[in-house]
C-alpha cells in the first residue's frame, strides 16, 4: 500500500475528510459516549438533574426478569430465524446451482423479498394470519387450532419469525448460491466417478467446502434478528402480548421511550454495544481468513 | 455428470423452487388482492384469491387522502420516503468517495486514526444509541427535518471501505501519469477517479437506496409532524389495535406502494444489486 504513488497536499486530505469524521464525532461518537455517560447516573423525578450511581442502573438491570425475558426471547427468535431461513435458502440454492433451464429466472423470482422494508413484512404477514380474516388465521381457527397471535405470546412468536425469515430467505440464498457456484465442478465430479450417491456427494463434499459461507451467515443473521426485525415487532406486536416479544432492542426503545427510565435504557444499550462489537469481530475474524487464503 | 439420469432428477429442482418461488410470492400476491376488495368483503374473512375491482377506488383514495379521520395522503409520505432514500444515498456515496479518497492517495498524521474512526462506526448501529442520539438531533434543531432523517445516516462505513477497497485495485500508473501531465489530485480525482468508479458508485446506490427508503427506527424517532411522516412508518398507524377499525383494502394498497420502489430497482438493476450486496459485505 505505501509504494503508491500519492500527492503531497498538506491541507486537502482532511477538507476531504472533513464531511465524515464531522457526522461520524456527531452522530456516532458523542451519542455513544453519552449513552455510556448515562448508563451510571439517574435522573431525579422531575428530569432536572442527574446523579452518579454507580453500577446501581446495571444491578437493576441484571436483577429484572424482564430483562431476562428479552433476553431469552431474541436468542430464541435469532436461533428459529437463522435455523429456518439457513435451511429453507440452501436447499433453493442447492437446487438452482444445478445446471437447470431458467436457473437465472428462478433467481430474479427469489431475491427481491431483501427490498420488502421489516416493517411491511411484518404487515403482510399479520394480514395472511390474523384470526378472524386473515387467508390463514381464519382457517387455522376453522380447524379447531386456538390460533390468536393478539392475545398468545406462542402464536406471536411464530408470527415475527414466519415474517423475519420470509424476508430474509433472499439474502441467505444469494450467498449460498454463489458460494456453491464457486465450488470446482471436477471435485464433485471426481467423487461422483468414485460412485458416492448425492446427497453423500452433499454432505461429505459440497456442505464443509459451504462452511464459511454458512458460518457468515449465521453472524449476519443473529444481527439481522437483533437490530432490523424492530420494524416488524414494532409494527405487529408491538412486544406484546405480555412481553413475550420484546427483543433486547426493542426493551431499549420501551423502556427510554417518553422521558421513562433513560439511565436503565442506557445500560441496556451498552450491554447491547458490547454484543454488536463481539458479533462484529466474529464476523471480521471469518472475513480476514478468507482474504489469507 | 457420470450418473444416468432419472426423469425425476430432472424435474426436483423445478418442483423444489416452484414452491419456493410460491411460498415467497404468496403474501405478496395476497396483499395485492387485498388492496382490489372493498372492506366488507376482507372483514367477512371471505376474500378470494383473485383480484377485486376497486383496485382504482382504494390506490386513488390511499395515495390522495389515506386512511379515514386524521389520515394523510399516503402519496405524500412516498414523496418523503424518496426525498430521505435518495438523500441517503447520495449523500452516503458523495462524503465517502471523498474521505476514502483522501485515506488512499494521501499521508498525512492521523491518517490511520481518521480510518479507525470511520471503521469502528460499524459496530455502533442506530438502536444502540437510539436516545442520545435523538437528543442531538434535537439540540440541533433538526427534529421533522428531511436534513435530520438524512444526515445522521449518511456516515457509513461499509460505503467507505468500499470505495478505498477499489481505489486500492486502480493502478499506481495512473497517478504517475497524472502528476506527470501535471494534473493536481482534485484534477485526477474528477478525471481518472471519478470516471472509474461509475459501477461502483451505482452499486452502492442501489443498496443505499434500498436501506433509505426501508428506515424504521429512526424516522419514527425524529419525526412527529404527520406530514413528515415515511411510507414504511404510516403503515403502522393504519393497523389499528382494534380490529374492526382497520381499513385493510387501504393497508394493503400502502404495503403495495411502500414495496414497490425498491422491489423494482432490485428487479431493473439486479446485475448491479447483486454486486453491491456482496461487496459491501465483505
Amino acid at each position: 500500500m505505501d509504494h503508491r504513488a500519492v500527492f503531497g497536499n498538506r491541507l486537502l486530505p482532511y477538507l476531504l475528510l472533513l464531511p465524515q469524521l464531522a457526522i461520524t464525532i456527531v452522530f456516532f461518537y458523542w451519542p455513544t459516549s453519552q449513552a455510556a455517560w448515562m448508563s451510571f447516573r439517574i435522573e431525579d423525578a422531575f428530569g432536572t438533574s442527574t446523579e452518579f450511581v454507580g453500577l446501581e442502573n446495571y444491578q437493576v438491570l441484571l436483577k429484572d426478569p424482564a430483562y431476562y425475558q428479552a433476553m431469552l426471547n431474541t436468542a430464541v427468535f435469532s436461533a428459529l430465524v437463522a435455523f429456518l431461513s439457513l435451511s429453507i435458502a440452501l436447499l433453493l440454492a442447492v437446487m438452482a446451482d444445478k445446471q437447470i433451464r431458467g436457473g437465472t429466472a428462478y433467481r430474479t423470482l427469489l431475491v427481491w423479498p431483501y427490498a420488502v422494508a421489516p416493517a411491511i413484512a411484518g404487515v403482510l404477514w399479520l394480514f395472511m394470519f390474523q384470526p378472524s380474516l386473515g387467508m390463514i388465521g381464519r382457517n387455522l381457527r376453522a380447524m379447531g387450532v386456538d390460533w390468536n397471535p393478539l392475545l398468545n405470546g406462542g402464536d406471536a412468536m411464530t408470527l415475527v419469525v414466519l415474517a423475519a425469515t420470509w424476508k430474509q430467505i433472499s439474502y441467505n440464498f444469494l450467498f449460498f448460491l454463489a458460494g456453491l457456484q464457486s465450488i470446482p465442478k471436477s471435485l464433485i465430479e471426481a467423487a461422483a466417478i468414485d460412485g458416492a450417491r448425492p446427497a453423500r456427494r452433499f454432505w461429505t463434499i459440497v456442505f464443509p467446502l459451504l462452511s464459511p459461507t454458512t458460518f457468515f451467515l449465521l453472524v449476519v443473521n443473529i444481527v439481522y434478528v437483533f437490530f432490523d426485525t424492530f420494524g416488524i415487532i414494532d409494527a405487529i406486536t408491538k412486544g406484546g402480548p405480555a412481553r413475550a416479544t420484546e427483543t433486547l432492542v426493542y426493551k431499549v426503545f420501551n423502556d427510554g421511550r417518553l422521558g421513562g427510565d433513560l439511565g436503565g435504557s442506557a445500560a441496556q444499550s451498552v450491554i447491547l454495544m458490547i454484543i454488536v462489537i463481539a458479533l462484529t469481530s466474529i464476523q471480521f475474524r471469518y472475513v480476514e481468513r478468507k482474504v489469507t487464503y | 455428470m457420470v450418473e444416468r439420469r432419472h426423469w425425476f432428477t430432472d424435474l426436483l429442482p423445478h418442483i423444489v423452487l416452484c414452491l419456493g418461488v410460491l411460498v415467497v410470492a404468496f403474501p405478496v400476491w395476497l396483499a395485492f388482492v387485498g388492496s382490489t376488495w372493498d372492506a366488507g368483503t376482507i372483514a367477512n374473512g371471505k376474500m378470494p384469491l383473485y383480484p377485486g375491482p376497486y383496485l382504482f377506488e382504494n390506490y386513488s383514495r390511499t395515495i390522495l387522502q389515506g386512511r379515514s379521520g386524521t389520515g394523510e395522503p399516503v402519496g405524500m409520505m412516498m414523496l418523503n420516503s424518496l426525498t430521505m432514500a435518495l438523500a441517503i444515498a447520495f449523500g452516503k456515496i458523495a462524503i465517502s468517495i471523498f474521505s476514502a479518497f483522501a485515506i488512499v492517495y494521501f499521508r498525512f498524521p492521523f491518517r490511520m486514526a481518521a480510518f479507525w474512526l470511520i471503521f469502528i462506526t460499524l459496530m455502533l448501529p442506530v438502536e444502540v444509541r437510539i436516545y442520545p442520539t435523538y437528543k442531538v438531533v434535537a439540540d440541533l434543531h433538526l427534529l421533522d427535518t428531511y436534513a435530520g432523517l438524512a444526515i445522521p445516516l449518511i456516515a457509513s462505513a461499509t460505503a467507505t471501505l468500499l470505495f478505498r477497497q477499489f481505489f486500492m485495485t486502480v493502478p499506481p500508473e495512473l497517478v504517475e501519469a497524472s502528476k506527470i501531465d501535471g494534473a493536481g489530485p482534485m484534477k485526477f480525482f474528477k478525471d481518472t477517479v471519478l470516471p472509474l468508479s461509475v459501477t461502483t458508485m451505482a452499486a452502492l446506490f442501489v443498496i443505499q437506496f434500498i436501506y433509505g427508503w426501508n428506515q424504521y427506527l429512526w424516522p419514527l424517532l425524529i419525526t412527529t409532524r404527520p406530514d413528515m411522516q415515511t411510507i414504511v412508518l404510516g403503515i403502522k398507524k393504519m393497523i389499528v389495535t382494534q380490529d374492526a377499525l382497520t381499513e385493510w383494502q387501504l393497508a394493503m394498497a400502502t404495503a403495495v406502494l411502500a414495496m414497490l420502489p425498491p422491489v423494482l430497482v432490485v428487479l431493473v438493476m439486479q446485475k448491479l444489486f447483486v454486486r453491491g450486496l456482496v461487496e459491501t459485505e465483505k
